[in-house]
This record gives structure tokens, sequence and C-alpha cells, in this order.
């Protein structure tokens, strides 16, 4: 088994995470700090765009292993999430065995049930003995899966066991790291949350939200970047259907940057909306006559 | 950020005690599950493991980093982002206030109510939390007061096992509960009152049933079952001879309460919530809120067994209760804060309320067109619909009825057992809602004709 990098503090992952472009505040620091040292799970929750799913994969960045994801849906079962045999190869065997007379014996009809015919699906592969390094395994927007799949989850994460009756129970040799995610359309079962390490991740401050900016998007003028994070801070404050999340930002900026915009202009703005709100109220609303005065606001606000 | 670093102290002028100057080793430990047990207490579910997880978890961080240690705690015993503000307050109560041999003598409870303004905690938390510190006693008062209620139950439960006595028992109790039944709430006695919340009790619900997406092996189903079918055709060798099959699930709808309790609805919302109370318990997954100027949750206020307490409870923790009506107003924060929450896997909505409303009926209009393009059906129960000469002429009830797809009565306990009947029969196919169908809604109901014998 191949070494992991292992940090020693909180602010060893803080700059592990800032390395690769993400900006993480103390407490959440702490929560991912935690959940390695720990190796326990790692619920996130927040409102959508706001870098649940990116935790997972610059912790597979800081870690150097691999990310494995799996996305819940409702009724995502056993066959989808965990294994399925390949029915196409096993019939072929059979029918392969019986022209060669090796069917009459009843033992080498069960070499079908074989590792060769079975399909990994992400959370086998996530406790694949044979992984050089745990991978991190991210279970993304668990709330879209229903109770059956959260019921077996809880099994999963509390012993990283998987029992395939015909082969018998693998078990990971060192536990992954698993992330997951959560916008809450449906409330998640109190005994998965108390297995699992909590965070809430809140929109950012305006400096936060600068700072996550300038990472992503270097060639961002500054000026630019900081009236979009006033602008959008702004936005956040009303009374919208839905507030714009971060990736709506990052979106945004690239959009102006598309338009050579240097700062912020009631017309390119206007145009480029739908990149911030995904809602047709929640555009009129902030398109209305009151834009321009929210941007002659934004800028009054940085001269002085 | 709503997290508030735990050094509230230091503003008394002395320095700002860390928690672990003075805990370590065992003592900290009995701390530990002290806390746990006090977060327990203001209901956020703690258990045991997760005391033992945190001990073990509190080795790999610097301890006497009190923001460390503070956001350690916080990430592994608060798994609820509504409760992080009562988690914060217990926080800096039992770390910082409760046993600190440095705080001030003040008047008991004084600081704290400083604190509690400071935090804004909402009322039924701020109780919990006042119980707590006045060790109990509240707790033992409540229990004394509540115990002659209960004698006055078996008293009452006695008088109606004499009365059964009386004469021809069965034909008695049929008639006058066939006469309670259609009584209008509004004309109830204390003694109709208790009487029917002993029916409302016995009602079973059951909603109608929604196809999801999972399948289960079935004997007869539309979908095969590979799995099972290799496995179970091995011993005919390379011939499939028998099919195993599955089958599509079905699982009972969500169902979602909002109830009007402002001060025209007054002669109805008490009977009303122990309705509440009864469905909420009967069926698996329904959400409560009620509302006037605001909206309240009352979900978990329901959750209480016991159906005087639970509205004990949702009493204490509204408190706009008969005041002014603000539907529209009501209607768009649960549109905004609970519809992506509570809505999910086609919910049934429920509205209660007689549609007086005080707020500006445009508001009223999109929140309603909203909510029921989120839903998969959408019900309201109005119990001034009761007498035959209501017509939905208030500017809020004409504005909503365009967007309801049951408009029924619930006035009296016949209207609650067909609402009941309504709710079982629900399934996969939507409502109607084009313009046309709402135009002719909206019609009859105005031009509803009075019946003859009336």
């Amino acid at each position: 088994m191949q070494e992991l990098p292992t940090f020693a503090t909180v602010e060893d992952v803080q700059r592990a995470l800032y390395a690769l472009d993400y900006i993480a505040d103390r407490p959440l620091a702490t929560a991912i700090f935690l959940a390695l040292k720990r190796r326990k799970p790692l619920l996130l929750e927040g409102e959508p765009g706001v870098g649940k799913t990116e935790v997972a994969k610059v912790l597979a960045g800081i870690l150097q292993t691999n990310l494995i994801r799996l996305q819940c849906y409702e009724g995502i079962d056993v066959s989808t999430a965990v294994y399925e045999w390949n029915y196409t190869r096993q019939m072929l065997h059979i029918r392969l065995m019986e022209a060669s007379g090796a069917a009459q014996h009843q033992e080498e009809l069960k070499e079908i049930f074989g590792p060769d015919f079975l399909i990994q699906r992400p959370l086998l592969q996530a406790i694949d003995p044979a992984n050089a390094k745990p991978p991190v395994l991210l279970i993304d927007e668990l709330d879209r899966s229903d109770e059956e799949f959260e019921a077996y989850l809880l099994e999963l994460l509390s012993d990283f066991q998987i029992t395939i009756p015909e082969i018998g129970t693998i078990q990971a040799k060192e536990p992954p790291f698993v992330i997951i995610t959560s916008n809450r359309t449906r409330e998640i079962h109190d005994a998965l949350r108390r297995r699992c390490l909590y965070y809430w991740i809140d929109y950012p401050t305006i400096e936060k939200e600068f700072s996550i900016l300038l990472a992503r998007q270097p060639q961002a003028p500054e000026q630019l970047a900081r009236q979009v994070c006033a602008f959008v801070s702004e936005l956040r404050s009303m009374d919208l259907y839905k507030a714009p999340g971060v990736a709506e930002t990052l979106d945004w900026i690239s959009s102006l940057l598309a338009l050579d915009q240097l700062e912020l202009v009631e017309g390119p703005v206007r145009d480029t909306l739908g990149a911030l709100l995904k809602y047709q109220d929640d555009v009129l609303k902030v398109g209305g006559s009151d834009l321009g005065k929210l941007i002659q606001k934004i800028k009054g606000a940085f001269r002085s | 950020m709503t997290s508030i670093p735990p050094e509230q102290p230091g503003e008394n002028g002395h320095k700002a005690l860390r928690p672990l100057d003075i805990e370590r080793g065992e003592r900290l430990l009995y701390r530990l599950t002290e806390f746990g047990r006090l977060l327990w207490e203001s209901g956020i579910s703690v258990g045991p493991q997760q005391l033992l997880d945190l001990a073990e978890t509190l080795n790999e961080i610097d301890i006497t980093s009190k923001e460390d240690f503070y956001y350690t705690l916080k990430c592994s015993l608060l798994n609820k982002h509504e409760l992080e503000p009562v988690f914060e307050q217990m926080y800096h109560y039992f770390w910082f206030v409760r046993d600190n041999p440095r705080r001030k003598k003040e008047k008991p409870g004084s600081q704290v109510r400083k604190q509690e303004q400071a935090f804004r905690l909402p009322p039924s938390e701020r109780k919990r939390l006042a119980e707590h510190m006045n060790a109990s006693e509240a707790r033992r008062d409540m229990q004394r007061a509540s115990q002659p209620t209960q004698k006055q139950r078996s008293e009452l439960s006695e008088a109606k096992a004499k009365d059964d006595d009386l004469g021809d028992p069965q034909a008695y109790a049929y008639s006058a509960i066939e006469r309670l039944r259609q009584k209008d709430f509004e004309h109830y006695t204390w003694e109709e009152i208790q009487e029917a919340k002993r029916l409302m009790a016995d009602m079973r619900w059951n909603l109608g049933m929604r196809r999801t997406r999972r399948k289960a092996p079935a004997r007869r189903g539309s979908y095969l079952d590979m799995r099972r079918l290799v496995r179970h055709n091995l011993k005919y060798g390379a011939e499939m001879v028998e099919l195993t099959r599955r089958e599509i699930k079905y699982k009972p709808r969500p169902l979602v309460i909002i109830c009007d309790i402002s001060g025209s609805m007054s002669l109805y919302s008490r009977l009303l919530l122990h309705f509440i109370h009864t469905i909420s318990n009967g069926l698996q997954n329904v959400e409560a809120f009620v509302f006037g100027t605001r909206l309240t949750r009352i979900t978990h206020q329901l959750k209480r067994r016991d159906v005087d307490e639970a509205v004990r409870d949702v009493s204490k923790s509204v408190q706009d209760w008969s005041g002014g009506t603000r539907i529209g107003d009501a209607l768009h924060i649960f549109n905004q804060r609970w519809a992506r929450r509570v809505l999910g896997r086609g919910a049934v909505v429920l509205i209660i309320s007689d549609g007086w409303d005080r707020g500006e009926s445009e508001v009223l209009q999109v929140e309603m067109d909203r909510l029921q393009h989120s839903c998969h059906r959408l019900i309201w129960l109005n119990p001034l619909l009761g007498a035959p000469d209501y017509r939905p002429l208030t500017m809020g009830m004409k504005t909503a009825l365009n967007f309801i797809d049951d408009f029924l009565p619930a006035h009296n306990l016949d209207s609650l057992i067909s609402l009941g009947n309504i709710l079982s029969t629900i399934d996969d196919s939507r409502p109607v809602r084009n313009a046309y169908a709402r135009r002719k809604a909206v019609e009859a109901w105005t031009r509803r004709k009075v019946p003859q014998d009336w």
C-alpha cells in the first residue's frame, strides 16, 4: 500500500486546499482535517452551488488518490450502486459449457458466479482491496435517493464491507474517505447523520468570494472581480427564489470576460443575468428598472 | 457565517476563560458527557457513540486552541443546520457561563437573558434552556399541575361509562355520534369538543400512493429480474425455464398541511390542530405549518404522542396566534424556504383557511401559482364552505380559487371524513390545470345555487 500525504495540523490542510485553488475557511478545514484523521464520513449540506462537490474533488487532489463518484437518484439500487453480474456473459458461458459437455456438473456451472463475471459499481470499487490507496468516495446528492438506499449505506459506512452471496465478504484494506453531499430536498435520517461529521457550507463572504474568483479566474481584472462580488452579495440579500451560488458567480464572471468587460456596465450585465439567475421571476426582479441604480450604488461604494 | 466564536466572557473585563485550562483527563470526559446530555435535552440528538467518537477525535487536535475545540465539538455533535443557534448558545452556556467560578455574582438569569437577546432563539428553544437552568423545578411543577387533569379525565370516562348503561346504549351512542359528525365545529360545547377529539383519534388515514422509481421482486411483474433469473435457472442448464420478475414499488405520498390560525379562524383553529395532530401521527410523511402573519413550522411539536401536550407546545412556539392574516406573505416564505425541502416526491398540499386576507392579492396570486406548480395536488379546506349560502367572494379566496385543485369544506367531522376519502383516492394522474378548467371552476363556485330546503 502506498503512503498517503499526511497533515499534522488544520493549517496544513488549509494550505494544501489553497494550493489547489480551493479556499476553505477554518471551520471547514477543521472538519476536513478531522474527517481525514478519524476516517469518518463527512456530510456536507448547503445551498446548491456553494462548492460541496468540489470538496471531494480537491480532497482527492491533495491526497493524490482516485475520486469515485456515486450520483444518487431515486430508485438507485444494489445493481447500479454496488455490483452487477454480467448476464450476457454468464448466459454465453453456460451455452459454451453445454456445447462442450461440461455443463453436466453443477460444480462447474457455479463458476459463472466468479469475479470474472462481476461488474463493479462505485461502492464496490471504493472498498476493493486491490486499490493501491484508499480512494475518495463521493456520494453526491444523497437526498435524491430513497430510504432503502440510505439504510444500505448505513450498513456500508459502519464497517466498509460488502457481502456478495456467491463470492463472500469483500472488505476494504483501508476505509475510503467518504464525502456525502445533500441539498436537503429530503431530510437525511438521523441514524446516518450520527455516523458522520457534519458541516454546513454557507454562502461565502465578499472577501472570501473575491479570493475564490482570483484563484479560479486569475485573468479577471481586479476591479471587475470586486464589483462582481459586491453585486452578487447584494443579490443574495434580495428576496430571490434562488440566490446565486459561487458556481454561478464563476460562470457569470467568465461570461463577462468573454464579452471583454472591465467593469460592470448595465447593458452587458442585463444580457448575462442568465448566467447568474435561473428563474424567470428572479431575472425580471433584478433586471427591472433598478438594475442601473444597483450598479451605480456598487461603483459608488468603491469610489468612496 | 452564523458561527460565533466562544469568547463572550471577555467583554466582562476579565480574560476569556479557555475551556480546557480547567478541564483535563477524566474530568474532561465527564464534562463532555454532561454537555452531550444538555444537548440531548435541548433537542439535538446526541448518542453515546458520538461522544465516544468525539473523545477520540479530540486527541487529533490541539485542545488548548479554543477555536479548534469549538469547531470540533460542533462538527462532531451537531448534525442539523437549523439547530446551529441552539448549539452555539448551549456551548457558550455550558463551557463559559454555567460553572464559571469567576463569573460575577449577578441576579440569576440576567446574563443569560442578555445573551438570549443577542442570539434570538425561537421561543420554544428559549424555554428549553430556561427549563434546564431552573434545574428541572419547572418540570416538576408542570407534572404536579397535570395530575389533576388526569384525575378529571378518569372521572369523565367513568361518567361516560355510567351514561352508556342507561337505556339502549348502542343506538343512543350511534345517533349522538351521527349528530355530532354533522354539527358545525363553531357550535360545539366543551363536552362535544372532547368527544370529537376522541372520534378524530380513531380515524384512520391513508394517502394515495405514488409510483416510485424502485423495483422490487414480485411474482407477476412487468420487468425481468435478471439477477434471480440466472441463479434460478442454473439447475436447468442453458435454458431459461422459470422467469423471475420485478414490479414497480408504490409508496405513500408526502402530505404538507398549511393551516391558518389567524383571528377569523379562531373558532376552528384548536380543533383543526387536533385534526392535524391525528393526521400527522396516522401517516408517514407529514409536514405541518401554521400561519397568521408569519409562517411557523410545527412538525416537531406535533411529534408528541399526547394531543394536548402537542397543542400546548404548538401554541407556545407560535407568536401570531389569532392575529391578522397575510396568506400571500406566508406562502411566499413557504415557497422560498420550505418548498424545495418538503415538496419533493409528489407531495399533496392541504391549505386550511377561510380566505380572509389582509395582504395584497398580487402576491397571493404569484405564490399560489408557484405552489400549485410545485405540488402534485393542491387542496384548500375552507370551514366557511359548510354554510350552503357561502360564496367565495372575498378578495383572497377569489384570487386563490384559480389555483386550487380541490375546494372542500372543513366545518364538521363529516367533512373531515370525506376529506380522508378523497386523500385515499389520489393517484398518479395529474389534475387538469388549464385556463379553461380554472375559469369553469371559479364560475361554478361563484354562481353556486342555494339549496331549496335551506
